[in-house]
């Protein structure tokens, strides 16, 4: 059980502090998150925290590789305007 | 504590008074502060329409996490030819900050002011915006500090910031309404949760409202900035104007939206548009009925450095300050004289204004229709600039009430100096179209080639007042333009005036 952070991070820094098991950590080029640490915040908050403050779609993956925040969900822009 | 309330010069100008604040140049608003406050934004750029001609600001961009997602704002933009918020080339972590403050300020000793404006939120990332400030109040005291922000996380940070003697806060206040909120904010992060919609904008709201009042009630200058979507906030600014007001910002901010489509923000690539010159100084004049208004604004980068209006970032990357060697204490005796000079001219410049008012009575008396002038500037309020090597023109109204500063327009400039230009005349086309509504640009210098077409769009090119003071010139320019019969007033106007 575990996330991953892709290449479409911009690192913000903005995950890295919110993590409870301390799993992410700053890397080149881009952060990443630590899978053995990893928790999915089971235990400490109702939602993930770093799939919570993110603000790229698609940057966070879960353990199917699934987006946590797919296309469009987080500034509202419709799917087929971001392709074009 | 309370701050006054200014006199404003839209309102006064239109009843045809003539109190401080109405005649001579929009920098006599500050007549009308407490002398700490004016102490205070004598020489802060972004807080003084006079000091932005003469000091410089830089931001440090250590601050790349948010906590809000905004309609106007991409997360993923990071291009260096681009000047607007939110945008930057490097992320800096606070000892690298630190380093380039002390590089620039031994530099350029005119910047008196740092501010942390992201390129995310400033009270977002409080480790490394308060880490810097910390290092700084140490080792360059003699630096103005200023944080940007949201607001949403402003609360519970005030008293932290105080620590660090933070006396200038900015704060983007779009609306007050969380139903016109839910079109400007998709979500908000808060208590551990992501929140979407008028629920997220609601507490942004709160958020907002309390750290404003809780700066006031500390003595801290709040400024608000708010940024003009047409068709979204346009009509509420004014309602958000007076109620930031009351409760005690000192300067209203309205900012129009850039929302161009490849920068890839939810309002570019749905079509949202900004506002025009003409609507967004509609709306400034109808807020200042309620607020003193900054005009001056030019929306710069979150690692801005120099003048507004100028960017001389590139001069102060990482790898080019590991090799400067600098001693502070010496840099700050040098920056102190400068500041002394600096103050010693404006001193100066005010007096001799004080005897001009009296010498302009004459053409009070006569009420004349009020006309708009362009002027080309590299700063020090003088007119010093090739129009074809302007990039902006800043906008001032001349009436029978005096100069005011309008503005400021961003073009492309003509001609970068060289013999052929170019797409020369489509860049001056674009001049053209920015200056719509101004009868007269005055620049140090103008080429004979955009004399015509000037001329022919009703522009008058003037090149006669090289060096001299901006509101000088303007108002002799409207003094002959009187003379000459150009500015019987027509009935709507006079009538306005009266």
């Amino acid at each position: 059980m575990a996330f991953e952070i892709i290449e479409l991070c911009t690192n913000c820094y903005a995950c890295e502090p919110l993590c409870p098991s301390k799993a992410i950590f700053e890397a080149k080029p881009h952060f990443l998150i630590d899978p053995d640490k990893c928790t999915e915040c089971a235990g400490d908050f109702e939602e993930p925290q770093c799939a919570s403050i993110c603000p790229i779609e698609g940057a966070i993956l879960n353990e199917d590789g699934v987006e946590l925040n797919p296309p469009g969900s987080l500034t509202g822009i419709p799917p087929e305007k971001l392709a074009a | 504590m309370e701050l006054p309330v200014l006199n404003n010069t839209a309102s006064e100008a239109a009843k045809g008074g003539c109190s401080e604040g109405s005649c001579g140049s929009t920098d006599d608003q500050m007549n009308h502060l407490p002398d700490s406050i004016r102490d205070k934004v004598k020489n802060h750029p972004c807080y003084s329409e006079e000091a932005h001609h003469y000091f410089a600001r830089m931001h440090v961009a250590v601050a790349p996490a948010c906590n809000i997602q905004c309609h106007y704002c991409n997360r993923k933009y990071d291009c260096s030819n681009e000047s607007r918020p939110g945008v930057v080339s490097e992320v800096l972590n606070p000892v690298q900050a630190v380093k380039k403050v002390i590089a620039v300020a031994a530099t350029i000793p005119q910047m008196t002011v740092l501010g942390i404006a992201g390129p995310g939120d400033a009270l977002a990332n409080p480790q490394r915006t308060f880490d810097t400030f910390r290092m700084l109040n140490e080792q360059a005291p003699d630096i103005k500090l200023c944080v940007s922000t949201n607001g949403l996380a402003l609360p519970e940070n005030v008293e932290e910031m105080c620590k660090y003697n933070i006396d200038h806060v900015t704060i983007t206040i779009n609306c007050v309404d969380p139903d016109v909120g839910a079109k400007i904010y998709p979500w908000i992060f808060w208590n551990n949760k992501r929140i979407k919609g008028r629920e997220g904008a609601a507490i942004l709201i709160e958020q907002q409202q309390k750290g404003l009042e809780m700066l006031v009630a500390k003595g801290v200058l709040v400024k608000v900035n708010s940024v003009m979507i047409p068709g979204v906030n346009d009509k509420h600014l004014e309602e958000v104007s007076k109620i930031v007001k009351a409760k005690g910002a000192f300067l209203h901010n309205v900012m129009p939206l850039i929302s161009e489509e490849e920068h890839g923000t939810f309002y570019g690539l749905t079509g949202q548009r900004g506002p025009t010159n003409e609507e967004l100084q509609e709306l400034q004049d109808s807020c200042a009925g309620d607020m003193n208004m900054m005009r001056h604004c030019r929306q710069c980068r979150a690692d801005a450095v120099g003048l507004l209006g100028e960017d001389r970032g590139a001069e102060f990357t990482l790898d080019k300050i590991e090799e400067m060697d600098i001693d502070y204490a010496a840099a700050m005796k040098m920056r102190a004289e400068v500041h002394a000079a600096i103050n010693e001219e404006l001193e100066s410049k005010h007096k001799a204004k004080e005897t001009k008012l009296v010498s302009i009575e004459g053409l009070r008396k006569e009420v004349t229709r009020p006309v708009l002038m362009a002027v080309a500037t590299k700063g020090g309020g003088v007119i010093n600039e090739h129009f074809g090597h302007a990039g902006e023109f800043l906008i001032y109204e001349a009436s029978s009430n005096g100069v005011r500063f309008i503005g400021h327009r961003k073009t492309i400039p003509y001609c970068e100096g060289g013999d052929t230009c170019g797409d020369g005349e489509s860049a001056l086309d674009v001049t053209i179209r920015e200056l719509s509504g101004c009868e007269v640009v005055l620049c140090s210098k103008v080429g004979y080639e955009p004399w015509g077409p000037l001329e022919a769009a009703g522009i008058q090119p003037n090149g006669e007042h090289a060096m001299e003071a901006i509101e000088d010139a303007v108002l002799a320019v409207y003094e002959e333009m009187r003379v000459a019969g150009k500015l019987a007033a027509k009935p709507d106007a006079a009538k306005k005036a009266a």
